[in-house]
This record gives structure tokens, C-alpha cells and sequence, in this order.
């Protein structure tokens, strides 16, 4: 990503008399540009990066729908959300190793306990999502914006030491789907099981969860309450269980980003979650923050922003590179690629 | 219960009333000045405890610095460790051999020794310790302000990511400026993952002695003590000063300070740079006594240390900041280590050291929940965060706490 248009992107400061819809959007303009170059220098290369970065993004994608459905109705960052992540992940890992299982073992019983693995982690993710909220949150609903955020740095600590104790080192996760090899061949860019599997467990979800936000009852609730938390308790919304919800929503998601993540990195350890949570959530804030498909497509963009970082400036400046786009976003376009107006805006 | 406590609170405040504030002091800064001494006629082993006690010192310097940005002018700051980082590495660059080849070979010596016991060359720069301090703390403020100004538009959470972006891009800047920095030049500027090592030791500016610690611990402690009472004393003037009232009311109220004259842009500029000196200033103590300058000091967890003494002492309040580094630092460099064999106790396996991390936040939540302003706060404060206990709940807060509200304003 462009670390040309780092320096350059002041320029997009709303200082500046916004006359044109690409001054306003210079941001993206300058990220759409890149990629375009580096696509034309090296072809085959920036389309295995895009195709890496996607399948990556699906699991940011995930985490970061728990950042903005946590924020669209609570305007809270759920600080301690990439650490619910990291326990999903454990779980998963633990189960397998319980069970058993190895690569080797038949296609049913693979299959079985990767559905065992996926369920439960989203089962123990959601519910400790939950938890956090009643004992974090919930009794700090009143007091300043501050106060709820710094009790969400101390619950991620406390749950990333929970990690630490667990596994104390890095640990791997069984190869189930021998996640390195070739599935198929599309333009010289070889699609790895990996990213097959990425895919096939992550779209029905964000399916299964806009029909839920959009379609049925509960979701409208979590909506209404977003809006008006006032009003909607006043139409009979019953606001502290549609909070628990959502919570509750966002941790069954991030249990199955977890779940995705050990199979498709292949290793888990204590602190995956603190710079996956830095990542879900500036693709959170890219897309939005509140909107749904926004922090969908913002995983998805800074999937490849990080795989086209790791080619051309390698991986150790791959974290600085994102917490800069962090930081411009933040700071020129905080209402983020399909910005909204915020409701106190 | 309640009446109990409420007597024995009356009870502290009439002992406070019988000696005047300044005698307070003053007999605060003989019993630090004994310290050392007293710590020799009751332990067998007084090492271990002064030594965490030097650490302290450097603790509440950064805690004080960390006052003034989320304390004082209500902005909260996640990346304090960036200044730490700063100070450290000037230490690092300005009395390491980590340049050898400057002025031929010969180095570059200013108020140091500038040749070793064996009368040969030293290479590399040394500035004396009290130059860099100060050398240090104007460079750190500069870059207080450069990672200020883009964050002078955003409020609440979404300052505290940007500066937790901040906190974390600028120690993997240094991890990764090994032949020099974003690949222009070709300097090695840290070691990357080493870190650099030795760090020249403390000599008064009189003399070419150098301080021999870890052997002999009692000098640097005064240094530090010196140090702490320096800032204790330009703390309690800044907060007094016209700055420090715009601060508070920047806090309060930005959008009635601004209309009742407050130049919003310098007041911030101002907190931001001044807490970042702080940072600076200890960064370098810290820096010279651990003998090293490494990355792996400057992470997160850091930030949030410093931030959880600001918050259980008493956000705003320099007393109770202090009372936060103290207990927090001691208990993170001392107490800790006491406790690691109480794990084993109950068959469980694990150095408790290893999880101080894990039992900060737990304090951080815990005081959060039930004492949100702290063991000693400030007047103000307090009614900020008891004075709406009466409001119907609601959700949301579209209310009255401007000074924390997310929203960017633009």
C-alpha cells in the first residue's frame, strides 16, 4: 500500500474547499492508483497478493463485524474483542487435539470435528463476549465514554494472560485441510485450499447475519436500538438483552474468525489477538463504523493492503503501514468509505 | 462500616489541617532522602528493594507526564510509551558506541570521559547524562507535538486509537531503522531486535568518575530523587498557571473554553508536548540505568502500565498520581516476585510475574467499576463522576459529558 500516499494525503483535509467527489475520496483514489501500478509492473504477483489478501480479509471481515455491531449500538470499542478471537481459536485447537484428530484421519471424521470445532469455538466466543459485557459494560452504561473503554483495555489484558497461562508458547493447529496445497488454477494464480475453505465457512455467515440484522425481529430491535436507545425502549424494546445479543452475535462470529485462523495460519498463540483486533478494527473504521458490509469490505481491503504491503516493503513494516492507514483514516475520513452520518453527528 | 471510615477520613483530615502543606512536603522529602539509609538498617539485602524503588522514581516521572495529557487537558493518551521510546533511544544515540565511526573514530565527548581506564579512545558520542536529560526532553516535546497536531480534530476513543496507533508505529519504526530509516541512508540507528548496549553510566559534570550501579545504587537514587522533585515542582506550577487552568477548562468544556478565549489548538499543543518531555526525561534515566535500549520494552502494555497509575492514583490529581506509580511500580518490580511461589501452592504452574500484565487490567476493570476517580481524587472530578448519579438511566448518553463525548468534531 502506497506508502507514496502516505505523505501525500493531507491533502485531503476537509480544509479544503470539497468540490469534487475525488478530492473528497482521495484516500481510496490514491489505494485504487497503487494497486493499479503494481499491477501493471508485475501482473502475476499483485494478483496472487489480491487473491491472499481477500481470503485473509474474510477472517479481519469477521472480527470486524463484532467492532461495528458493538459500536453501532453501544458506541463502544469493544477492546477486548480480538482477545475473544484468540480464545476461539484455543478452544478450537483443543478440541482438535482432545479428539485427536489428524489430517490423516477419514474425510467424515475430518469434516465432523471441524463442524464440532467451529460450533463450539462460536459457542464459547459468543458467550464470553456476553459475560464481558455484564461485567465490564453493563455496569458502566452511565458513567463517561471513558470509563467503559479503559475497563475494555483491562478485560483484553486479563483475557490475553488467560492465553498466556493456556499456551505459554506458540502452538500448532492440526493441518485438516492441508491448507498449503494447490486447489485450482485461475490466471497463473493458484487458489490454495486455505483460501477455498476461508471463503465456504465465512460467506454464509455474513449471509446468515445481515438476513438476521435485516430480517427478523431481533434484528430490527438491535437497529432500534442503535438509533434511539431512549425511543426504543419506550416502543417495548428490551434493551440490555438486545445489547446482550448483539454482543453475543459479534462473539460467535469472532469464535468462528477464530476457528478459521488457526486452520489457515496453522499456528495460535497468546497475542494473535491484540494486533488482529488493531487489524479487524481499521477495517471496521474504513468501512464505517455501524455499517455492516462496510466492515465487511473494509476487512477484505485491508487483507490486500497487507498482502501487497508484505511484497513490496516487506513484513516488517506490514504492521506500521496499517496502523498509518489507521491513523489517516481516523484522523481525514472518520466516517469511512460508505460514510453515513453518525447519529450525534 | 461507612461511619467508620467517614471517621477515620475526618480524623486524616484534621491531622492535615494541624501541620501546614508545606511541612507536608518537607517531611516527605526527608523520608526520601533517608530512604536508602533506612532501608540498610532493616534489611539484611536492601538491594532488591532499591533497586525496584529506582525504578519507581522513573515511574512517576512518566506518570506525571501522563497527568498532564489525560489528567489535566482530558486527553487520553494510549501511546505514552512512544516518548519513552524517544527518550530512550536519545540516551541511546547520544552515550552509546552505537555510532563509532563520528569524528574519525575518535568520538565525540561532551562533559565525559574520553578515554577509558586503559587510556584509549572512546569511540562514539557521549554527552554527559544532565545535558541529554534536558536534550532529550526538548526532543521528545517536539515530537509530542508532531504526533499531536493530526489528533487535535478527534475526541475520546477515537484519540485514544490514533494514539495507540501512534504507540505502536514508532517503536517498530526503530526495530526496523537498522540502515536507516524507510531505506534513505544507511545508519544504524538501533540494533534492531538487540537493542543497544552498554548505555554510558551517570558522571556529574565535575568529575570523569562514573557512577558505579548496579553495584552502588544510592547515587543514582538521589539522581533520581532530584529528578522526581524537579518535576514535582514544575508539575505543581504548571497546573497553578494560566496554562493549567486552560487545560482544565479545555477539559471540562472545549466548546466553552474556546468561546471564552482558550486557543484550543496551543493549549492541546502544549499538554501533549509537555507530557511527552516527562516521557523523555524518564525514558532517559530508565534507559541509562537499565544499561540497554531495546524495542522489546516498548509495547503496549507499557502504555497501559503508565495509564493504570494515572487512573488508580487519581487521574488529575498529582498526589494521587503519585500514590499510583508508587504502588503500582513497587508492586509491579517488588511485591510480584514475593508472590510467585503461591501458584505452586495450589499445584498450579506459572510465575506470577510473567501474568503482571493480566493483574493490572484486573485492577484497571475493578477500580474502573467501583472507584472510577481513583484512590486520591481530584476535587473535581469527583463530582464530574458522582455528580449525575441521580440521572434516569440512560443509554447512550447523549448527555452532558462533553468532555468525553467520541464524536470528531468537525
Amino acid at each position: 500500500m502506497e506508502a507514496a500516499s502516505i505523505p501525500e494525503s493531507p491533502a485531503a483535509s476537509p480544509r479544503r474547499p470539497v468540490g469534487s467527489i475525488l478530492a473528497d475520496n482521495i484516500l481510496w483514489v490514491l489505494m485504487a492508483l497503487a494497486l493499479l501500478v503494481y499491477f501493471v509492473q508485475d501482473p502475476e504477483q499483485t494478483l496472487d497478493d489480491v487473491k491472499t489478501g481477500l481470503s485473509n480479509g474474510t477472517i479481519w471481515a469477521l472480527i470486524a463485524l463484532g467492532y461495528t455491531l458493538v459500536y453501532g449500538i453501544i458506541e463502544l470499542i469493544n477492546f477486548a474483542h480480538g482477545e475473544v478471537f484468540m480464545i476461539g481459536s484455543f478452544v478450537t485447537v483443543s478440541i482438535w487435539q482432545t479428539l485427536g484428530v489428524t489430517p490423516d484421519n477419514s474425510i467424515v471424521a475430518i469434516l465432523g470435528s471441524m463442524l464440532v470445532g467451529l460450533v463450539l469455538a462460536m459457542l464459547a466466543s459468543g458467550t464470553l463476549n456476553v459475560m464481558i459485557e455484564r461485567v465490564a459494560y453493563k455496569p458502566l452504561r452511565n458513567a463517561p465514554k471513558l470509563a467503559p473503554l479503559i475497563t475494555a483495555i483491562g478485560m483484553s489484558f486479563i483475557l490475553q494472560n488467560v492465553g498466556l497461562l493456556w499456551r505459554p508458547q506458540p502452538d500448532s493447529s492440526p493441518d485438516l485441510i492441508g491448507s498449503q496445497k494447490d486447489y485450482f488454477t485461475v490466471f497463473g494464480v493458484a487458489i490454495e485450499h486455505s483460501d477455498v475453505f476461508a471463503v465456504v465457512v465465512t460467506a454464509p455467515l455474513l449471509i446468515a447475519l445481515l438476513w438476521f440484522v435485516g430480517s427478523t425481529r431481533y434484528g430490527k430491535a438491535m437497529r432500534a436500538t442503535a438509533q434511539d436507545p431512549d425511543a426504543a425502549r419506550l416502543m417495548g424494546i428490551n434493551v440490555d438483552r438486545t445489547i446482550s445479543l448483539t454482543f453475543l452475535l459479534g462473539g460467535l462470529l469472532a469464535g468462528a474468525a477464530g476457528m478459521i485462523y488457526a486452520l489457515y495460519n496453522g499456528t495460535i498463540q497468546f497475542n494473535q489477538g491484540f494486533t488482529a483486533g488493531l487489524i479487524a478494527f481499521t477495517a471496521a473504521v474504513m468501512g464505517g463504523i455501524g455499517n455492516l458490509k462496510g466492515a465487511v469490505v473494509g476487512g477484505l481491503i485491508i487483507g490486500v493492503i497487507q498482502s501487497i504491503s508484505d511484497t513490496h516493503f516487506g513484513q516488517v513494516w506490514t504492521p506500521a503501514v496499517v496502523f498509518a492507514i489507521l491513523i489517516l483514516i481516523m484522523v481525514f475520513k472518520p466516517q469511512g468509505l460508505f460514510g453515513e452520518e453518525t447519529r450525534e453527528g | 462500616m461507612s461511619t467508620a471510615v467517614a471517621s477515620a477520613r475526618s480524623n486524616v483530615t484534621n491531622l492535615q489541617r494541624l501541620v501546614p502543606n508545606w511541612a507536608w512536603m518537607l517531611i516527605a522529602l526527608a523520608v526520601a532522602l533517608l530512604y536508602p539509609y533506612i532501608l540498610d538498617q532493616l534489611l539484611a539485602e536492601p538491594d532488591d528493594l532499591l533497586d525496584a524503588s529506582i525504578q519507581t522514581l522513573a515511574y512517576i516521572i512518566m506518570a506525571l507526564g501522563l497527568n498532564i495529557v489525560v489528567g489535566f487537558a482530558g486527553l487520553l493518551d494510549l501511546g505514552y510509551v512512544a516518548f519513552f521510546a524517544i527518550g530512550a533511544f536519545v540516551m541511546g544515540w547520544l552515550g552509546s558506541q552505537q555510532f563509532p565511526d563520528v569524528a574519525g573514530g575518535k568520538g565525540i565527548h561532551i562533559l565525559t570521559p574520553s578515554q577509558s581506564a586503559f587510556g584509549s579512545d572512546v569511540p562514539g558520542i557521549h554527552v554527559n547524562f544532565f545535558l541529554v536529560i534536558f536534550i532529550a526532553a526538548l526532543f521528545t516535546a517536539l515530537w509530542g507535538v508532531i504526533l499531536g497536531a493530526p489528533t487535535l480534530r478527534l475526541r475520546g476513543d477515537y484519540l485514544a486509537i490514533v494514539t495507540l496507533a501512534f504507540g505502536e508505529i514508532v517503536p517498530r519504526i526503530f526495530e526496523n531503522a537498522t540502515s536507516g530509516i524507510f531505506g534513505i541512508g544507511s545508519i544504524d540507528f538501533s540494533n534492531g531486535r538487540q537493542g543497544i548496549t552498554p548505555i554510558d553510566k551517570i558522571n556529574l559534570p565535575w568529575t570523569d568518575e562514573k557512577f558505579k550501579y548496579p553495584l552502588e545504587l544510592k547515587p543514582v537514587y538521589f539522581v533520581g530523587l532530584a529528578m522526581v522533585v524537579l518535576v514535582i515542582f514544575f508539575n505543581r506550577r504548571l497546573r497553578d498557571s494560566r496554562m493549567g487552568r486552560a487545560w482544565i477548562a479545555v477539559r471540562e468544556d472545549e466548546v466553552a473554553a474556546a468561546a471564552m478565549g482558550v486557543n484550543l489548538v496551543r493549549t492541546k499543543l502544549w499538554a501533549y508536548a509537555l507530557g511527552a518531555a516527562l516521557g523523555g526525561f524518564a525514558g532517559v534515566f530508565l534507559a541509562t540505568y537499565n544499561n540497554t535500549v531495546n524495542v522489546d520494552q516498548f509495547e503496549f502494555g507499557f502504555s497501559v502500565l503508565i495509564l493504570s497509575m494515572v487512573i488508580i492514583g487519581g487521574m488529575g490529581n498529582i498526589w494521587g498520581v503519585i500514590l499510583g506509580a508508587v504502588a503500582l511500580s513497587m508492586f509491579n518490580r517488588y511485591g510480584l516476585k514475593q508472590l510467585n511461589g503461591v501458584p505452586d501452592q495450589f499445584g498450579l504452574d506459572f510465575d506470577v510475574t510473567s501474568i503482571n500484565y493480566g493483574i493490572f487490567g484486573f485492577f484497571l476493570l475493578v477500580m474502573m467499576v467501583l472507584r472510577p476517580e481513583g484512590f486520591i481524587p481530584s476535587g473535581r472530578r469527583k463530582l464530574e463522576l458522582h455528580g449525575e448519579v441521580d440521572e434516569t438511566d440512560h443509554l447512550g448518553a447523549e448527555s452532558d459529558h462533553t468532555l468525553y463525548d467520541v464524536r470528531e468534531d468537525r
